[in-house]
């Protein structure tokens, strides 16, 4: 492992810079107010501009010597237990940085326009840059400990920006939400991190990913699924899915950077961070898959259910995210085509979410698209960006999930047996439904006759917002090419994630794979168009419709079986426990203790006698100290 | 040995207490003075101590030292000294009084900063009576920890009921009297047990010696007597820590007392609690505390998770906060009888964070008190909107009690719980799920009183003037950089805790598939 040098000596102003603004924007008060915006924004693109020139300086590096270690201070040293704050610079880290603060500083931008009119807009910077810092502390530590440092820094900053608009219950709640769930993974990440020091004595990637110990099966298996649980409550993998669609509480660009583009990717991160102990864990990989299909189906079917466009794009998310999960489950030689689909769903997801945030802004706030319709003719621009995204996403020829997503269907296949068909059809049936529910979203949105309420006027957002809009949707339709052009993507990933998949025998050929991915993705949006193009939409939820449709609008009863299973119990147990405290605990204790302080009537008496009852005993205990010291003495 | 060093530390707030005891009670304004310039003065001398403390030093386990005969007769000494474990607490303690006078600065002499609502005609309380109590309570406070002279530590241990049995009662809420009397009651059983086995001690060694290097160098062998005494010890100590199932005068007490009381109780005197496991149960007592260790461990994960299951349920905030410091004070007990370096060590720190967190949380409580004059958190909402300042700190203050990474707290609790895993797999799981319940109770907490719509009775507060930011802010900005860099204080603690180890005979387990150092 290298030791940094030149210009990669610096990496740590990629944390303290976005640290140090967020301090002053959130400190400096409301005379700030004036240019906060402009300096939040200006952040991340000084922070882009270095993340490219020390891309170059890593590229510049033998292929052998892409993995550099900067190490900081000594954080923890307690007996054999030490911890460094350090920083590992490697080409998967890198794919990080340059999606963060490129695609942040895109959003940031975006953030200036839309934020306009916000009085909290500073509060809404400090925040946003602070989500950078500890986002990049997050991608970029080199042991785990730190990294949970920068793991629990975006939870917080998604809580933050979740219940922005505080005063709204559902916003507090849903902020609340998430950060449960990211604490009930936060328990896995620790006895993950607990497991590495007591078998292996240590956190550091160095030593844990690539020392000498031989992980044993058992030990790999119990790192790998405390991971695992880790990732499901970052990136709302099931079972921990819930709170991703809630935190939609946010403004809009914070659904876009957060919890789309970065924040909830954190999760396939970590896993493929940890890639060698998922290759050694064959257990730890088939969980890893199971969530991964089980999630991408369930984030589909609910996504149908939805008339709110921006929940439509969240359960979105969680089924994409799925994907990626079912990627890196798959192991060896899969793991850069997992990162390749999180690098392209980072252009893609962000474009849909800005673009839809544009149009909440142009509908007076409102999300609701059974009130949208026919608006590509008054925001023509917006539409363009929405297409693009709606293109990349359902894997339109030559769009970016055209060559990620196909990836993956066709690895999941190739992994050959009875398991890789069962992946391999729900992913392929995933593309189906993600293009079945994304075009009733297109065309609910932008097509058919305006269902607007009187009071809306829409119009095209400002330049500030539809220039990085812009930039996106573009990349949503030539990135995927350029990534996998070549196979340059995978092979830059290959010393942090092992080498990539051989071109062998495929179970199908990519042929053929291909050309049925396009009959069922053009089978699902046709099946959108007749069901939801064809006839005018009712500007109310229609009722008694399929089982099916009411579990999807209810996203399969996971929220009513959360709050039957946990949250109530859960109540009933603090109350009861609280019952049982004062009556049971308390009552035996202060008879006992009242016994010892001269009768319950006391404790129970005010006003009188405490005083002289004190220096009473107090007399009494010091009277018989000097007795059994008088007695020991004179024995 | 007579290094007066610690002796002028402990004398500092005595003479400053008596000071401000002898003025009128119209001098109030010269009293909070005098309290705040002696409480800083404290702090500055505190900070040359410990910048004069010898972290590498191989001589001697406490610095400092300074011994006079006091009771000839029986061997009572005026011994004191500081190993690290003190030092830092002591450190801890004097940093929270400045804290709590300046929160406390209107309390009690004006209408605006009272907790709870004053009625016309209603009887003044003492303001310079309450300063000069906070004082002669940092007197008793740092003399229990700098006594390395068993019976000189009992002494202090009982005498700073005092102090505190007056803050709660006098100066208390609308059930104080009871409050004060449990507290008085509690500690008095636990005192009069210590005493038993501080006299059984003294009997039984043989020695006839109080002195803690002594006892420490000549252990008692293992047997009956030895488990016995060392009950007597520990039952004292867990009342005052408290550890379940001790714990119930806690809650009373720390709702009852006036704020910044409860912040010195539930930071500095609990500690003693958990301080006198360290350096009187194990070294003491060393089998008995490997034979009990087991039992202790098992009550700790009970504290961790019933108190935090209370503290969700609770709608009084104090008794919500204090509830919180149960389930704490669990993650130091078992720290502390994991008997490994990173237990041991993430316990004394948990220490020294909880006391500056739960202080500030104390009196970030009281300050939304002094507002809303109400505990319930059913009469607040939405006030953050009213008050962003204070809503700031709340909620900084609140993530330090759910030890957010980034924060001192992360490093103390995440150091006991790894420190108790390479020994106790399933204890260490057990209480790493009350991650969870923190979360829950801070946040719960958070927004019913600070987020939502603006309540009307919330509408009208006031936010933070300058002194009640300079109360909060300096212990949030200690808890933020020693979660940054918590190594200086690692240091001092480091060597005490191992040396407290070897007195057990324990030694750390060592990685079951060997150390993975060495890099491909």
């Amino acid at each position: 492992m290298n030791t940094a040098h030149g210009i990669q000596s610096a990496a740590w102003l990629l944390v303290a810079l976005p640290l140090f603004s967020a301090a002053v924007l959130l400190l400096a008060g409301k005379r700030a107010d004036k240019w906060a915006h402009l300096v939040g924004a200006a952040v991340p693109v000084i922070l882009f501009i270095y993340a490219v020139m020390l891309f170059f300086s890593v590229k510049a590096e033998s292929k052998g010597n892409r993995e550099i270690n900067l190490h900081l201070y000594q954080w923890i040293v307690v007996g054999t237990f030490k911890v460094d704050a350090g920083f590992l610079i490697d080409p998967l880290s890198m794919v990080f940085v340059l999606l963060i603060t490129g695609v942040g500083s895109l959003i940031h931008i975006y953030a200036v326009g839309y934020m306009a009119h916000d009085p909290g807009r500073r509060r809404f910077f400090g925040y946003f840059n602070f989500f950078i810092a500890v986002m990049l502390l997050l991608v970029l530590a080199n042991n785990y400990l730190a990294m949970y440092v920068g793991w629990e820094g975006v939870g917080l900053a998604s809580y933050l920006l979740i219940s922005f608009y505080f005063d709204r219950p559902t916003a507090a709640t849903a902020g609340n939400k998430a950060f449960f769930a990211n604490r009930v993974g936060d328990v896995g990440l620790s006895i993950a991190i607990m497991v590495m020091f007591a078998y292996l004595g240590s956190t550091s990637y160095a030593d844990v990913l690539f020392g000498n110990a031989k992980l044993t099966q058992g030990v790999a298996a119990a790192i790998g699924l405390m991971l695992l649980l880790a990732a499901c409550g970052k990136s709302g993998q099931f079972p921990l899915q819930t709170w991703l669609p809630d935190a939609m509480e946010g403004p809009t660009p914070v659904s876009a950077l957060i919890h789309a583009a970065t924040m909830v990717t954190a999760g396939v991160y970590l896993i493929a961070r940890s890639a060698p102990i998922f290759d050694v864990s064959q257990a730890a990989r088939t969980a890893v898959v199971i969530v991964g299909a089980i999630t991408l189906l369930y984030g589909c079917i609910c996504a149908f259910g939805q008339d709110d466009l921006k929940r439509v794009l969240a359960y979105s998310t969680v089924s994409q995210i799925g994907y990626m999960f079912l990627a890196v489950g798959l192991g060896p030689g899969v793991y850069a085509i997992g990162i390749m689909h999180l690098v392209g769903h980072g252009f893609f997801k962000a474009a849909l979410f800005l673009s839809s945030g544009s149009v909440m802004h142009a509908m007076n706030d409102r999300i609701d698209m059974r009130r949208f319709g026919g608006l590509w003719r008054v925001m023509p621009i917006t539409y363009f960006v929405f297409v693009c995204g709606y293109l990349a996403i359902i894997g339109f020829p030559l769009a970016t999930g055209f060559w990620t997503k196909d990836k993956i269907i066709e690895a999941a296949l190739d992994k050959g047996g009875t398991s890789g068909w069962v992946l391999g059809i729900c992913a392929l049936a995933g593309a189906g439904l993600t293009a079945f529910y994304m075009t009733r979203a297109l065309v609910m949105t932008f097509h058919g006759e305006r269902r607007w309420e009187d009071d809306v006027h829409p119009h095209e957002a400002p330049s500030s917002m539809t220039l990085p809009m812009i930039v996106l949707g573009v990349a949503s339709l030539v990135g995927g090419y350029l990534l996998v052009f070549g196979g340059g993507f995978q092979h830059w990933l290959e010393p942090s994630v092992g080498p990539s998949v051989e071109e062998g025998v495929h179970t199908v050929s990519p042929v053929v794979l291909t050309l049925l991915t396009l009959v069922v993705v053009a089978l699902g949006a046709l099946g959108a168009w007749v069901a939801f193009g064809r006839k005018p939409i009712p500007i109310t939820q229609p009722v008694g419709v399929s089982p099916i449709t009411t579990a999807a609008r209810r996203n399969i009863y996971a929220d009513a079986f959360n709050e039957a299973v946990l949250q109530r119990p859960g109540q009933w147990l603090s109350r009861a426990l609280v019952y049982f405290d004062n009556r049971g605990v308390d009552g035996a204790v202060t008879g006992l203790a009242a016994g010892f302080g001269g009768g319950s009537a006391r404790l129970k008496r005010s006003q009188t006698g405490f005083v002289r009852s004190y220096a009473l005993s107090m007399l009494a205990g010091s009277v018989a100290v000097v007795a059994v010291l008088l007695a020991v003495r004179f024995q | 040995m007579h290094n007066p060093a610690l002796v002028i530390l402990v004398l500092i707030p005595l003479v400053g207490a008596l000071a401000v005891f002898s003025l009128k009670q119209e001098q109030a304004k010269l009293a909070k003075l005098i309290s705040l310039a002696v409480s800083l003065i404290v702090v500055v001398y505190t900070g040359a101590l410990g910048i004069a403390y010898d972290v590498g030093s191989q001589a001697d386990r406490f610095q400092f030292r300074g011994e006079w005969t006091w009771i000839k007769v029986f061997n009572v000494q005026i011994a004191v000294g500081v190993d690290g474990i003190a030092l830092v607490l002591v450190a801890m303690s004097v940093v929270l009084v400045p804290a709590v006078i300046l929160a406390s600065w209107n309390a009690f002499d004006s209408r605006s900063g009272a907790e709870e609502v004053v009625l016309p005609g209603a009887k003044q309380r003492s303001v310079k009576n309450y300063f000069a109590l906070l004082l002669l309570l940092e007197f008793f406070m740092i003399g229990v920890f700098v006594a390395t002279d068993v019976f000189l530590f009992y002494v202090f241990f009982e005498a700073m009921l005092v102090p505190m049995y007056f803050i709660i009662g006098s100066f208390g809420g609308p059930r104080r009297q009871y409050a004060a009397m449990k507290f008085f009651l509690y500690s008095l059983v636990g005192g009069l047990l210590m005493l038993a086995s501080v006299i059984g001690l003294y009997v039984t060694t043989g020695s006839h010696s109080f002195s803690i290097t002594y006892l420490i160098a000549h252990p008692m062998p293992d047997n009956a007597t030895q488990k016995w005494l060392f009950l007597g010890f520990f039952i004292a100590f867990a009342i005052k820590a408290p550890l379940v199932p001790f714990h119930t005068w806690l809650p009373d007490a720390g709702a009852e007392a006036p704020a910044g009381g409860a912040a010195l109780l539930v930071g500095v005197l609990d500690k003693v609690g958990t301080f006198g496991f360290l350096r009187y149960c194990l070294p003491l007592f060393p089998a008995a505390s490997r034979y009990f260790a087991p039992t202790i461990l098992i009550l700790a994960v009970i504290g961790i998770l019933y108190a935090a299951f209370l503290a969700i349920g609770q709608r009084d905030m104090k008794r919500l906060v204090a509830y919180t410091s149960v389930a704490h004070f669990g993650f130091i007990g078992l720290g502390i009888f994991a008997f490994t370096t990173q237990g041991g060590t993430g316990a004394v720190l948990y220490m020294v964070n909880h006391g500056l967190s739960t202080g500030a949380l104390f009196i970030v409580v009281g300050l939304l008190i002094a507002r809303g004059k109400s505990r319930n958190v059913d009469d607040y909402g939405g006030a953050a909107k009213v008050t962003p300042i204070l809503a700031g700190l709340f909620l900084l203050t609140g993530l330090s009690a759910l030890a957010l990474p980034g924060m001192s707290t992360f490093v103390s609790e995440f150091l006991v719980l790894v420190g108790t895993f390479t020994r106790h797999k399933g204890l260490a799981v057990l209480a790493t799920t009350g991650i969870v319940l923190a979360a829950i109770y801070v946040l719960y907490l958070y927004q019913r009183t600070f987020q939502g719509p603006v309540r009307e009775s919330v509408a009208k507060f006031r936010d933070l003037n300058a002194r009640e930011v300079f109360a909060v802010a300096p212990l949030i900005a200690l808890i933020i950089f020693l979660g940054v860099y918590p190594k200086p204080v690692l240091d001092v603690i480091n060597p005490a805790v191992k040396a407290t180890l070897h007195d057990v005979h324990q030694t750390d387990p060592v990685p079951q598939l060997g150390t993975a150092g060495g890099v491909k």
